[in-house]
C-alpha cells in the first residue's frame, strides 16, 4: 500500500519534473558545432600554427638573427643562415618542429625584425611524424598575399607603442 | 473473390512498407531528439539534416559480414529474431489506421483484418514476441544473452498480466473487442477513453514500456552490464532484425494505445490517416523523452514495482470499472 502511494505520488508530481527539465533542453542551442563544416569563431589572438612574414616587396623579413630560437622554451625551432647575392643575411634553413611547440608566442615577442607571427590555423594534424616539422616555404607567406597583410602588425605596434583604442 | 484477394494483399504490402519505414525515422527521430535533449546535433552526414541516416545504417548492417558464434545452436539462433519480429508486424493486421473509404467504386475499410476479437489477437500475438527474446538467449551460448533472456522472460511475464489487466477496464467501458468498434465510439475528443479511464491508461503506458523493453525498464539490454543483453551475439541482419522489431514493437504499442485510449484515427478537419500518424507520433515523442529523462531501474525495483504497484492498481481498476459498469 505504502509502495502505490509512493509510485502514484512518484508519477505525480516528480516525475513531470525530470520530464520538464529534458523538455526545456530540447529547445536549447546545442553546444556540440558541426565541426569541419561550421567552425568556431577564432579568438582575434588566439596562438596558432606560425607563418612568416615578408616586406611588401617579397623579401622575407627574416634575418636569421636566432633569437626566436634562443628564446623558444621548447627548443622547436631551428636554422641555418646564408649570404643573398646582395650580402643582406637570411635563412637557408628555418624549421620549426610544430609537436615540440608549445604555442607560447615567445618567438613572436622576440623576434626584432617582426618576422614570425603565430597565426589562427590549427589543422595541421597528420598520420607521420616528419611531416610535423616544418620548413620556411610552408610558412612563408604567398607573396601578392589576399588578405590584410598588416593586421598583426598593426597590433603589434599598437602593443609597443601603447596606442590604444581607448581615445576615440 | 479475387478482389478481396486483390485489396487486402495491397493493403499488407503497403501497411508493411510503411510500418518498416517507419521503424528506419524511428531510430532517426530518436537518436535526433535524443541529441537534441543533451545538446548535441546528431546525426547530420547522410543527406540534409542527416535524413538518409536510417538507409545508410541499414546498408551498413546488410553488408556486414554474418557472424555466428561456436557455440549456438543453430535453429533457435536462427529463427529467434524472426519470432521477435513477426509479431510486432502481426499487430498491425488488425490496427484500423484511417476511416473507411470509397475508392473505384469498392468501399475499403481501412485495415487488414477486421477482427471482432481484435485486442484478444493484439496481446495474444504480442506476447509471442518474449520468445523471441528468451530463445536468443538461451540459443547464443554466451552468459550475457543467457543473462538478458532471462531478465526478460521475469520481466516480460510479470507486466505481461498488468498490461492485459490495464485493457481490461476500456473493453469493460466500451462493450465490444474489435478495434474498430472501439474506434467507433470515441467520435468526439470528450469520449476518448483517456478521460474514462486515466488510471488505466497509466498503466497501459508503463506496461508496454516494459513490454518493448525501452528505457527505464530496458534490463533485457542493459548495456552497462549485458554488453547488449540478448543479441550480444548477433550480428549483420541478424541484429538489425532485432533492432526493427524492437521499433516495430514500439510503433505497434502506440498504435494500439492511440486506438484503445486516444480515439485511433478520429479528429477534426484534417484526413484521418493524419491523424492516426500524429497521435503514433505523439506515443513514440513521449517513449523517447522518457529514454532521454530517466535512468534504468534495478532489477529488484522492476520487480518489486511490477508486482507490488502495477498489478494491485490494474486489479482495482478493473474492479471499480466493472462495478461502475454493472451499476
Amino acid at each position: 500500500m505504502k509502495e502505490i502511494i509512493k509510485a502514484l505520488g512518484n508519477v505525480v508530481f516528480k516525475m513531470p519534473q525530470g520530464l520538464y527539465v529534458t523538455f526545456k533542453h530540447l529547445f536549447k542551442k546545442p553546444v556540440t558545432l558541426d565541426y569541419p563544416r561550421r567552425k568556431k569563431p577564432m579568438a582575434p589572438r588566439y596562438r596558432g600554427r606560425h607563418y612568416l612574414e615578408r616586406y611588401d616587396d617579397g623579401t622575407e623579413r627574416c634575418v636569421c638573427c636566432g633569437l626566436c630560437a634562443a628564446a623558444c622554451p621548447a627548443d622547436a625551432i631551428y636554422m641555418e643562415p646564408e649570404e643573398n647575392e646582395k650580402g643582406e643575411r637570411r635563412a637557408i634553413v628555418y624549421e620549426i618542429n610544430l609537436l615540440r611547440c608549445i604555442f607560447c608566442g615567445f618567438c613572436e615577442e622576440a623576434c626584432p625584425e617582426e618576422a614570425i607571427f603565430l597565426g589562427q590555423d590549427y589543422e595541421f594534424s597528420d598520420d607521420n611524424r616528419d611531416s610535423f616539422i616544418w620548413t620556411k616555404e610552408q610558412m612563408l607567406v604567398p607573396h601578392p598575399r589576399k588578405d590584410n597583410p598588416f593586421k598583426r602588425i598593426y597590433r603589434r605596434v599598437r602593443k609597443v607603442y601603447g596606442v590604444t583604442d581607448k581615445g576615440k | 473473390m479475387l478482389e478481396i484477394i486483390l485489396i487486402s494483399s495491397v493493403k499488407i504490402v503497403v501497411v508493411i512498407m510503411v510500418v518498416l519505414t517507419g521503424c528506419a525515422y524511428a531510430t532517426y527521430m530518436e537518436r535526433k531528439l535524443v541529441a537534441f535533449m543533451q545538446h548535441r546535433i546528431g546525426p547530420l552526414y547522410a543527406g540534409p539534416y542527416g535524413l538518409l541516416q536510417p538507409i545508410a545504417d541499414a546498408v551498413k548492417l546488410i553488408f556486414k559480414e554474418d557472424v555466428v558464434p561456436n557455440n549456438v545452436e543453430r535453429v533457435t539462433y536462427a529463427l529467434a529474431p524472426i519470432i521477435s519480429f513477426i509479431p510486432a508486424l502481426l499487430t498491425f493486421a488488425v490496427v484500423p489506421f484511417a476511416a473507411d473509404t470509397t475508392l473505384f467504386g469498392h468501399e475499403i475499410k481501412m485495415v487488414i483484418s477486421d477482427m471482432n476479437i481484435g485486442v484478444l489477437f493484439i496481446f495474444a500475438v504480442t506476447s509471442m514476441g518474449v520468445y523471441g527474446i528468451v530463445l536468443a538467449g538461451w540459443s547464443s551460448g554466451s552468459k550475457y544473452s543467457l543473462m538478458g533472456g532471462l531478465r526478460s522472460s521475469a520481466q516480460m511475464i510479470s507486466y505481461e498480466v498488468g498490461y492485459g489487466l490495464s485493457i481490461i477496464g476500456v473493453i469493460l467501458v466500451a462493450n465490444t473487442l474489435s478495434l474498430r468498434e472501439l474506434v467507433a465510439q470515441q467520435a468526439s475528443v470528450f469520449d476518448w477513453f483517456v478521460w474514462k479511464q486515466p488510471l488505466g491508461f497509466l498503466l497501459y503506458l508503463t506496461c508496454a514500456i516494459a513490454e518493448t523493453n525501452r528505457l527505464p525498464f530496458d534490463l533485457p539490454e542493459a548495456e552497462a552490464e549485458l554488453v547488449a543483453g540478448y543479441h550480444t551475439e548477433y550480428s549483420s541482419m541478424r541484429f538489425a532484425t532485432f533492432f526493427i522489431g524492437e521499433y516495430a514493437n514500439m510503433l505497434a504499442v502506440s498504435a494500439v494505445g492511440a486506438t484503445l485510449f486516444f480515439g485511433g484515427w478520429q479528429g477534426p478537419y484534417l484526413p484521418s490517416i493524419v491523424w492516426f500518424i500524429v497521435k503514433v507520433f505523439l506515443f513514440m515523442f513521449f517513449y523517447i523523452w522518457l529514454r532521454g529523462t530517466f535512468p534504468r531501474f534495478r532489477y529488484d525495483q522492476l520487480m518489486a514495482f511490477g508486482w507490488k504497484v502495477l498489478l494491485p492498481l490494474a486489479l482495482l481498476n478493473t474492479m471499480v470499472t466493472a462495478a461502475i459498469v454493472m451499476l
